[in-house]
C-alpha cells in the first residue's frame, strides 16, 4: 500500500461516525461489559459504605474503632494493594507485547503482593476475634467485618482467578479469549484497590480521627 | 491498530501518540504514593484544624479514586471514551444517593425519634 492510499484511508476512518462503523470487536464489547459490571460491584460497595457509616457510632459499650486499628499495618496493607496494583499495570504491557516471561513475573508480583496484603488483613481479624471485638460484639463491628470482609473476598477472588489466567497462558498461549479474559482481570484489580482507597480512608483514618 | 475509529475499550492504554504504557503507570504510581502519604499524615498531624482534618481526608481520597481511574483504568475524557465516561458518571451517581441519602435519613431519624437519655436507661417493665 503506498503512502497516498494510507492517507486516503485515514481520513476516511476519520469521517466514519463510530454509529455507522458497524459493531465494535469483541474486545471493546467485553471490556465495556465488564466495566459495567464492576460499576454495579461498586454500587453494592457503597451500600455497605453507607452502612458502615451510619453504624459507626453504635459501639454498644464495646470497643471502638481508635481502640482496635493499628495505623502501622494499615499503612503496609495500603502499599502492598497498590503495588501490587502498579505490578498488574506492568502485566498488561507485557501482555499486550507478547512476553512470556515478563507476564509471569508480573503477574507472580502481584500475587505475592497481593497474598502479602491479605495475610495483613486476616491476622488484624484474628487479632481483633481475640480481643473479644467480634462481630456479633456491636453494631460497628458488624459493619466493619460486612466492609472489609467482603474487599477481603473479592482480593481472594481475584487471586484465584490471577492464578487460573496463568494456567490459561501456560496452556493456552496468548490467543485472543485470553487476552480478553486477561484485560477483564486488570480492570477488576484496579478496582479493587479504588475501593481500598475509600476503605482505609473512611474506615480506618477517619475512625482515629478524633 | 484497525479499531482506531471504534470507542476505546476501558483499560486499554494504546493509542502510538501517548507516552508509553509504563511512564503512565509510573506516574499514577506516583501521585498515589504521594496522595496516600499526605493522607496519613492529615490524619495524624496536630498542625490542622481538628474539624477540618474528616474533609481533607474525603478530598484527598477522591483526587486518588481519580489518579486510580485515570492512570491504571485509563478512562479519560478523550472522545473515545466517551462510552466509559457515562457509564462511570452513572455509577458515580448511585453511589451519591445511596451514600448521601442514608446518612441524611438515618441522621435525620436519630435526631428525631431516638428516645432521651431518661428513657433510654429505664429499667423494662412487662
Amino acid at each position: 500500500m503506498n503512502d497516498a492510499v494510507a492517507i486516503y484511508d485515514v481520513r476516511q476512518e476519520a469521517f466514519v461516525p463510530a454509529s455507522a462503523a458497524g459493531p465494535a470487536p469483541k474486545r471493546i464489547v467485553v471490556a465495556y461489559g465488564f466495566w459495567v459490571f464492576l460499576l454495579s460491584d461498586i454500587i453494592m460497595f457503597s451500600a455497605l459504605f453507607a452502612a458502615y457509616a451510619v453504624l459507626v457510632r453504635n459501639t454498644a459499650g464495646g470497643p471502638t474503632g481508635a481502640q482496635l486499628f493499628n495505623q502501622v499495618s494499615v499503612a503496609a496493607e495500603t502499599a502492598f494493594l497498590l503495588a501490587s496494583s502498579y505490578a498488574c499495570g506492568l502485566m498488561t504491557l507485557a501482555v499486550a507485547s507478547r512476553r512470556h516471561g515478563a507476564t509471569y513475573l508480573g503477574a507472580l508480583v502481584t500475587f505475592v503482593l497481593g497474598a502479602a496484603f491479605l495475610a495483613l488483613e486476616l491476622r488484624e481479624f484474628a487479632n481483633m476475634i481475640a480481643q473479644g471485638a467480634t462481630p456479633q460484639r456491636s453494631a460497628f463491628l458488624s459493619a466493619f467485618f460486612a466492609l472489609v470482609g467482603c474487599h477481603g473476598l473479592h482480593v481472594t477472588a481475584g487471586l484465584i482467578w490471577l492464578t487460573v489466567m496463568m494456567a490459561q497462558v501456560a496452556v493456552k498461549g496468548f490467543r485472543a479469549t485470553v487476552q480478553r479474559r486477561l484485560s477483564c482481570f486488570a480492570l477488576f484489580w484496579h478496582a479493587l484497590d479504588i475501593i481500598w482507597v475509600g476503605l482505609f480512608t473512611l474506615v480506618y483514618l477517619m475512625g482515629v480521627v478524633p | 491498530m484497525t479499531d482506531t475509529r471504534y470507542d476505546r475499550a476501558p483499560g486499554d492504554a494504546s493509542a502510538p501518540a501517548e507516552p508509553s504504557g509504563v511512564l503512565v503507570y509510573t506516574t499514577g504510581l506516583v501521585l498515589a504514593v504521594i496522595l496516600t502519604a499526605t493522607s496519613f499524615w492529615v490524619a495524624n498531624t496536630s498542625l490542622l484544624w481538628g474539624p477540618g482534618v474528616s474533609m481533607g481526608l474525603i478530598v484527598l481520597a477522591i483526587a486518588q479514586m481519580g489518579v486510580h481511574l485515570v492512570f491504571f483504568l485509563h478512562i479519560t475524557t478523550g472522545s473515545d471514551n466517551t462510552n466509559n465516561v457515562l457509564a462511570l458518571a452513572y455509577g458515580l451517581l448511585i453511589v451519591l444517593l445511596v451514600m448521601a441519602g442514608s446518612l441524611w435519613i438515618m441522621t435525620n431519624l436519630n435526631d428525631n425519634l431516638m428516645p432521651p437519655p431518661e428513657l433510654m436507661h429505664m429499667p423494662m417493665r412487662h
